[in-house]
């Protein structure tokens, strides 16, 4: 099989930060909340991305952290893509008067900017990594309504469809059995998007301290905080985590786009 | 006032060279209508862009010239042929729902047209309105958007802009296809008048009946080639070559209860024609030599020239 | 005559849109959580004869429809209540001090997307080059994923403290002022003709309105390449041709084409702007509203919060009325239906 080259980079990058959530415990020299050095050391050989102003390691952090927005971006896009995914199923399906006001409402919050609504939800629960993945989650759900919803509408009137209604097969067995098979493709796109506009959401929620309490590492709160040390010139405690947070986001960005593509040729064809 | 010899043009695609116009060559005088005719695929566009100049990228024109009032298309500058286009030589396209700009009002295109031609816009927009009047758009639907317009008064924009600066040359490649037949009328009614100006007119077409009911002369093509060219009343009454006899039995006629007859088989794939006469796989009389050796066009009488192995030069 | 008309009917379409926001905002702020004024105030020993009081003065004891109709009202007057946490501090004067702020923001920001996105677009579209049309592609979908406080920090480091060219935060220097006349100083300054002051505004916005304005503009680079080579390759073109107009002016007027979708998606586009401006003020200090309710969320001081993102929602509300009527300017064919 040809791998599109895009696919392979992104989940190359994917790969790479989920092997470090999972062996953090091997890879970090150094305690992620605990002091192992001076305060603002810059990077060496002994801390690699120097350390911050408490003289923790930021690699330790670093490597700790990808725990926290992995967590976070996973379960919200698995909460958003399934919540999202049976209500477009079900209403593009039945269709009538429930549909259109779930629509409506879909579409309104939909055009509402997600990263506010995040905010507004993550307020309302209480700063904590559940809660800033229910809120992401929820601010994602028409993104796989609109599209699965616009699918089962295209799909809904081809032959095989009506043959499986013909047959006096149950509703739901024509809904997951016959028309979510054919949505896959589409939905694999939209998580792979998803997954990076969510890794931003996260890192957005966490700059605004949103996601977790000090001490736990986590890049976009690393971040807001080495903000302060700029002046101090104290780089590296931004260019680390915001490398990272954008490195991941870039990885899932490049992953779509590679799916897309492969699809996109394969139609021609 | 048109000659056209031996013109070869090729398109390159991933899949290979489709051979869309191969050795045609034919010739058009002042102020007639030449019919071309053929099934869909036998290079009809191909020859009409060919003239414009107007191909595709992935096409080329291997060999062949093209003389338009003595100037040979072929070898002029893109800036050059830019300035003909439209005011030496026109073009009313298929389809009217996509010859005009729908964000832009008639009159503007028109306009811009005529200014691109050297005119001022106050002149322009007195030709503009004249012509359009000539066809039967009042000065209304001239100032409104496209899509405020039907699909035949849209053709009759087409017809008043390809018109309007009295080109030597129009052609009209299926200008009624996407029309209704009430409308298709009124539209080749319109074609008819073109010619009184002393505008020649290349109607390219898939229907038969529809050449000889208003052609001066036809010429058929298959698989990008000529085969058989002639006035019209040759082609009803002496058509020589089989496809020609195949097209002319598969018109419907009124009080006859002979069902038509469609040709049957499939057109050549043209990225890898058919040895020796193109037509030979449908054709009921092909023989040895026709499946290996090509016919000539040669002309049987005057005016009347065929491509086809069975008939001699009287 | 057909342009008011269409305008009229989308005003209308959009109310229904607001309302439901407006609830589904009050919804979440209002009912999710316990006592805002608890957690306003951080402590629960208070005495309740207090909390009583406060929740009074606030509107808070009534009944909840009561509460939702009555903010409604008084929102529509211009009356957004008062702070929970700086008592008797009017909600709405804040707003009006910090909103200019943040539509000088994103005008600069959606012009600096437009022309970044559109014209790299538009001469990836021009070129013949796959490699050029791949990397514009690829530039739409890097920039869009680019985390605005890492980027805003990023451009901090290098043209603030390394280059040391371009300031890091807020709106002006220190002794330089504007009198406010639209409250956006770089259009005070240029209406005042005051150059020193015009000079300094334009420093100081470079660098956010380059932040956001880069991280919004891949869509439009992609939409505006996609729709060149469709529509360059469309009939119309050929048409065009036919009669002679030269390239540049029909690849003028097929750029109106491709403007189309760019402008429906400009509404779109609208949403991530205020969630980016809200990221790009806390990266840059810039006080306008998006620092405003990042500082009210500090608090946690919920009328505030309200009062910011509802007016969010009919900012969303306007916008989508405002590409409608840009849509139909560009595409008689909307007006008509
Ligand atoms: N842009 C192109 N690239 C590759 N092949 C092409 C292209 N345009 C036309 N062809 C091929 O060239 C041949 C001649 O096409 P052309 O459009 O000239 O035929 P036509 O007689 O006008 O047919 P129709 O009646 O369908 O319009 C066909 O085999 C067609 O598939
Ligand atoms: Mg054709």
């Amino acid at each position: 099989m040809n791998i599109n080259p895009y696919t392979g980079i992104g989940l190359a990058i994917i790969l790479a930060f989920v092997l470090m959530a999972l062996l953090a415990d091997i890879i970090a020299p150094y305690s992620p909340t605990e002091a192992s050095g001076n305060v603002l050391e810059p990077p060496s050989i002994h801390h690699i991305m120097g350390t911050d102003n408490l003289g923790r390691d930021v690699f330790s952090r670093i490597v700790f952290g990808s725990r926290t927005i992995l967590m976070v971006v996973f379960l919200a896009v698995a909460i958003s893509g399934a919540l999202g995914t049976i209500l477009g199923l079900l209403t593009g399906y039945v269709g009538g008067a429930i549909d259109r006001v779930i629509s409506f409402i879909m579409d309104s919050i939909y055009a509402f900017p997600s990263l506010i609504l995040a905010i507004a939800l993550s307020v309302a629960l209480g700063p904590n990594p559940l809660n800033a993945a229910i809120a992401i989650a929820l601010t994602y759900v028409p993104t796989y309504f609109r599209m699965i919803r616009g699918q089962v509408l295209s799909i809904k009137s081809e032959g095989f469809v009506e043959m499986a209604k013909a047959l006096g097969l149950p509703t739901t067995r024509i809904i997951f059995r016959h028309i979510f098979p054919h949505l896959i493709p589409t939905l694999a796109v939209v998580f792979s998007m998803n997954s990076a506009d969510a890794v931003l959401t996260e890192a957005a929620l966490s700059f605004l301290g949103l996601t977790v309490q000090p001490p736990t590492p986590d890049w976009g709160f690393d971040l807001y905080k080495g903000r302060g040390f700029i002046l101090a010139g104290a780089w590296w405690m931004l260019a680390f985590p915001g490398g990272m947070i954008t490195l991941l986001a870039i990885g899932f960005a490049l992953l779509s786009e590679g799916i897309s593509q492969s699809h996109a040729v394969k139609s021609f064809e | 006032m048109l000659i056209v010899e031996d013109l070869y043009v090729k398109y390159y695609t991933r899949r290979g060279t489709v051979s869309a116009v191969s050795g045609v060559s034919f010739t058009m005088q002042k102020g007639e209508m030449l019919a071309v005719v053929g099934e869909s695929g036998s290079g009809k566009s191909t020859l009409a862009l060919t003239i414009m100049r107007l191909l595709p990228r992935n096409a080329v024109v291997e060999r062949g010239r093209i003389l338009l009032d003595g100037i040979d298309v072929l070898k002029l500058s893109e800036d050059e042929m830019r300035r003909i286009r439209g005011s030496k030589v026109s073009m009313v396209l298929q389809d009217p729902f996509t010859t005009l700009d729908p964000l832009r009002r008639v009159i503007d295109q028109f306009i811009e047209f005529l200014m691109e031609h050297g005119l001022d816009r106050r002149s322009a927009e007195k030709l503009a309105l004249e012509a359009l009047e000539s066809v039967g758009i009042p000065k209304t639907l001239a100032y409104s958007y496209p899509h405020q317009l039907s699909g035949g008064q849209k053709q009759r924009v087409a017809i008043a802009m390809a018109i309007a600066l009295k080109p030597s040359l129009v052609i009209a490649d299926e200008p009624t296809t996407a029309l209704d037949v009430v409308v298709q009328k009124q539209i080749m009614d319109l074609i008819d008048t073109i010619k009184r100006g002393g505008t020649s007119v290349m109607l390219i077409t898939h229907d038969i009946a529809l050449a000889i009911e208003r052609a001066d002369r036809i010429m058929v093509m298959y698989g990008g080639e000529v085969m058989e060219i002639a006035d019209k009343g040759t082609i009803m009454s002496r058509p020589l070559h089989p496809y020609t006899q195949g097209l002319l039995a598969s018109i419907p006629r009124l009080g006859s209860d002979k069902i038509p007859e469609s040709i049957p088989g499939y057109p050549p794939d043209l990225r890898n024609p058919p040895k020796g006469c193109v037509f030979h796989p449908r054709c009921p009389y092909a023989d040895e030599r026709c499946r290996s050796i090509k016919p000539q066009l040669i002309e049987v009488e005057k005016g009347h020239w065929v491509k086809c192995h069975r008939v001699v030069k009287a | 005559m057909g342009l008011a008309r269409y305008v009229i009917v989308r005003a209308l379409l959009i109310i229904p849109t607001i309302l439901l926001l407006y609830t589904l905002v009050f919804i979440v702020l209002r009912v999710l959580p316990g006592n805002p004024v608890l957690a306003a105030l951080g402590t629960k020993n208070i005495p309740e004869e207090q909390l009583q009081a406060i929740m009074r003065e606030l509107g808070l004891d009534k009944p909840l429809y009561q509460q939702y109709i009555e903010y409604l009202v008084n929102f529509l007057r211009g009356d957004m209540g008062y702070s929970m946490v700086v008592r008797g501090r009017p909600i709405a004067s804040d707003i009006t001090d910090r909103f200019p702020a943040t539509l000088e923001l994103s005008i600069w920001a959606i012009i600096v997307s437009f022309v970044l996105g559109v014209g790299i677009g538009y001469v990836a579209g021009r070129s013949r080059s796959s490699i050029v049309k791949h990397l514009a592609r690829l530039y739409g979908s890097i920039t869009y994923v680019l985390f605005i406080p890492a980027l805003g920090l990023f451009l901090q480091l290098v043209f603030g403290l390394w280059l040391k060219v371009l300031p890091t935060g807020d709106r002006l220097s220190p002794g330089i002022y504007i009198k406010p006349i639209t409250g956006m100083y770089t259009f005070d300054a240029l209406i005042q003709g005051d150059l020193v002051a015009f000079i300094d505004a334009v420093k100081h916005i470079i660098l956010p309105a380059l932040t956001l304005g880069l991280v919004l503009s891949g869509p439009f680079t992609r939409l505006t390449l996609d729709n060149m080579e469709k529509v360059m390759e469309s009939k119309i073109v050929i048409a065009y041709r036919s009669r002679g107009i030269r390239e540049e002016a029909i690849t003028r007027h097929v750029f109106r084409h491709t403007l189309i979708p760019v402008v429906t998606y400009l509404g779109l586009q609208f949403a991530l702007l205020l969630g980016g401006a809200v990221l790009t003020e806390t990266t840059f200090n810039w006080p306008g509203l998006g620092t405003y309710l990042v500082d009210k969320i500090m608090y946690r001081d919920y009328t505030a919060i309200q009062a910011v993102i509802i007016i969010f929602a009919f900012l969303v509300g306007l916008i989508s009325l405002i590409t409608d009527v840009l849509y139909a300017l560009i595409d008689p064919r909307v007006r008509y239906q």
